[in-house]
């Protein structure tokens, strides 16, 4: 039995402690150097509910605090109780703003951020050929990597933005799930390598100096390229990369810088996860990946770890269930049963994050007991920041 | 009779099990005999781990499960590049050039940032395996089951017309798609969408199906994974919720009984809810398939579990 219980709203049964390094938070967020955090992981593993619930904890702790989504559905908004979020920061209304914090919250996007971005840096005549191409247009509400490298051009806008009027401190960015999240990092050059790239080039006529000895394998290529894609496209891309071309550079610029900048020590990564397989081998392909890039990178989240007050193991709790099969203890029986279930899932849960742990002893951890219901407001957002903080 | 479905499609929101429900689809499909092929489109090797058994790469098609039935799931992991090789070699007989133009960066170019292309490369492999004939069999494979994108974008993914609109107004993708999309919206093709019973899977699931409607496109089911069935009453469940039942399990002490009827109080409000977002379900008109909850994790005979509920549920096709 366990007396641990007493002290809390909820209860926890003592886990198998793992020797790992614990995810200080409110170090984090304490730190008046850190500007920038920004949480990656699968998609379903509360991402942008942990972003919201650690922007609202900075916020109420002090900080001037803005957090971005880059997600297409409307979770934050939801997550914050705010009906429609837009490409501006809008306040969030009623926090605790005691400490002299202040909360901001933003959906990006994405159509609009690159709209805006070409009417900033381009002539009027040129800005409208621009969002009048049939690429452009496509290539700015479909393309999934566009999300990535309007999400770079939108941390860059704030972060420039809070250095000049010192609207915020700090500011929280939530991820596209999946994978694709980390395009992040290799948008500069990505973004480079395709819009700047040889290709491209090639595609440009009139070719001067050493590419003009390529122009005989060039044009097999680009009738190759005309078969399969059909005139047309070829047209619109030409005439996009001609009226574009002027904007590559700022471009790259913007976005190499937004990458000097993940990469300092005023930002810092945490990867979101949960106790499932799937989401920790997505975790460890993240930790991996951020390590390779030397980003800083401050450790794992887990969300919506089982726990139980009652330690009762499962296989006593199914045999007491058995006892009562054939009495009127129905309900005795169900709570049994959904014990000794939940007695299995968190062996299983606590397992996979051992074998985690095991793989990768230096990465720092903090977890978050599921909920009993769906975080929905934002006294439940708090709760969530409360036990993102809490080291038991 | 209902329509025999040759091409399944899985999605749903991440982290509700799509690709558990695509491999257990797969299984509950390879009844006696049959062969059938499940891909995934994500890179994620998903498929791989989830049979446990050594990644996918390339275009190889592997048998990755014998099912107890007595038949085989093959697994595919289809990469947009490959696609567009096999493509180029298929209909141009252009493998020499489609080398030439991965030297250039045009095939990071046209399956990057050519928008739509990438999608139309894939789901054109889908449609490659669905309609491939081998000798003695009417096709290679007698079910298809994709491992689709998930429910923000699939249908973006499918909706492959709308992906060559602003690429191709003639020409051969064009006509590429034109095909994909009469496959896509003939009686052969359903798509299934799974979801949890929690308020954003349900949500994602609601508009999923909504941006579907247009498309044609017919939807199967809607599976609700991880689903915790109780023998009890609205009422009684209710009462443990709102805390007013006195649990007296003999052998457990008071404070244990009180920690006992605490928990099952919080499991009591979650079938609750999950009850309510079943009903909200319920308005969509979808068939629902409900599949329940595994404790122990996942290997290959929950899998067959699946894929046994699975098939008691969905009136899938006769061998």
């Amino acid at each position: 039995m366990t007396d641990s219980g007493q002290r809390k709203a909820l209860p926890e049964l003592p886990q198998a402690r793992l020797a790992v390094p614990f995810l200080d938070i409110d170090k984090i967020i304490g730190d008046r150097d850190t500007k920038i955090i920004i949480c990656c992981g699968s998609g379903g593993v509360g991402k942008t509910t942990t972003s919201a619930a650690i922007a609202l904890r900075a916020a109420e702790a002090g900080r001037k605090v803005v957090v971005l989504t880059i997600d297409p559905a409307r979770r934050l908004a939801q997550s914050l109780g705010v009906g429609e979020l837009d490409n501006t920061p809008r306040p969030v209304p009623v926090i605790d703003s005691a400490a002299g914090g202040s909360l901001d919250a933003m959906m990006l996007d994405m159509k609009g951020t690159f709209d805006d971005v070409v009417i900033a840096h381009s002539t009027p005549e040129k800005a409208e050929a621009i969002l009048q191409n049939q690429f452009y247009v496509a290539l700015s509400s479909e393309f999934s990597g566009t999300q990535e490298y309007m999400a770079m051009e939108k941390l860059g806008q704030l972060h420039s933005e809070a250095e000049a009027h010192g609207t915020w401190d700090l500011i929280v960015v939530d991820t596209p799930p999946a994978r694709s999240a980390l395009d992040f990092l290799d948008a500069p050059e990505h973004l480079s390598s395709l819009l700047d790239g040889r290709f491209l080039r090639l595609l440009m006529p009139p070719a001067r100096g050493p590419l003009r000895l390529m122009s005989a394998g060039f044009s097999m290529m680009s009738a190759v390229i005309t078969k399969i894609l059909g005139a047309q496209i070829i047209n619109d891309v030409k005439t996009f990369v001609r009226a574009f071309e002027a904007l590559f550079g700022g471009f790259r610029q913007r976005a190499t810088a937004t990458f000097q900048l993940l990469s300092s020590r005023h930002s810092t990564f945490l990867v979101v996860a949960t106790p499932q397989h799937d989401a920790l081998r997505e975790a460890a392909y993240f930790v991996d990946r951020l390590t390779e890039e030397a980003m800083p990178i401050s450790g794992m989240v887990i969300n919506r770890v089982h726990t139980s007050a009652l330690a009762l193991s499962p296989e006593r709790a199914l045999a007491v269930a058995e006892d009562l099969a054939d009495t009127s203890a129905v309900v005795e029986v169900e709570a049994l049963r959904r014990h000794a279930n939940l007695m299995r899932l968190i062996a299983t849960e606590s397992r996979q994050i051992e074998r985690f742990a095991s793989a990768r002893p230096t990465v720092a951890q903090t977890q978050v007991q599921s909920l009993p219901t769906d975080v929905t407001d934002l006294a439940a957002l708090r709760r969530v920041g409360y036990l993102l903080a809490d080291k038991d | 009779m209902s329509p025999r479905h040759t091409l399944h499609i899985v999605s749903g929101k991440g982290g509700t099990g799509k690709t558990t429900v695509a491999g257990a689809l797969g299984c509950a499909l390879a009844t006696s005999g049959r062969r059938v092929l499940v891909c995934e489109v994500e890179g994620r090797q998903g498929i791989s781990e989830l049979f446990d058994v050594p990644p996918l790469t390339g275009a190889e098609e592997r048998r990755i499960s014998r099912t107890p039935a007595g038949g085989a799931v093959y697994g595919l992991a289809i990469d947009a590049e490959d696609a567009l090789m096999e493509y180029l070699d298929t209909f141009y007989h252009l493998s020499l050039a489609g080398k030439a133009l991965d030297r250039f960066g045009a095939v990071d170019f046209a399956t990057s940032i050519a928008p739509g292309l990438r999608d139309v490369l894939l789901t054109g492999k889908v449609y490659e395996a669905v309609r491939r004939k081998i000798k003695n069999r009417p096709n290679a494979y007698d079910a298809v089951v994709l491992d689709a994108p998930p429910t923000g974008r699939i249908a973006q993914f499918l909706n492959v017309h709308a992906a060559v609109a602003g690429l191709a107004k003639v020409g051969p993708i064009r006509n590429q798609a034109d095909s994909i999309m009469r496959l896509l919206r003939s009686a052969t093709t359903t798509v299934h969408v799974v979801t949890l019973l929690e308020d954003m899977p349900v949500t994602e699931t609601e508009e999923a199906v909504a941006a579907l409607r247009p498309t044609q496109i017919r939807i199967g089911t809607v599976i609700e994974n991880m689903v915790t069935p109780t023998p009890l009453s609205q009422d009684q469940l209710q009462a443990a919720a709102t805390g007013s039942v006195i649990l007296k399990v003999p052998g457990l002490t008071m404070k244990q009984n009180q920690a006992l009827a605490k928990e099952f109080g919080i499991e009591a409000g979650r079938t609750l809810q999950e009850q309510q977002r079943h009903d909200r379900l319920t308005a969509l008109a979808v068939p629902l398939v409900q599949i329940s909850l595994d404790h122990g994790g996942i290997d290959e005979g929950a899998i067959f579990a699946i894929a046994e509920q699975l098939t008691d549920q969905m009136n899938l096709e006769a061998a």
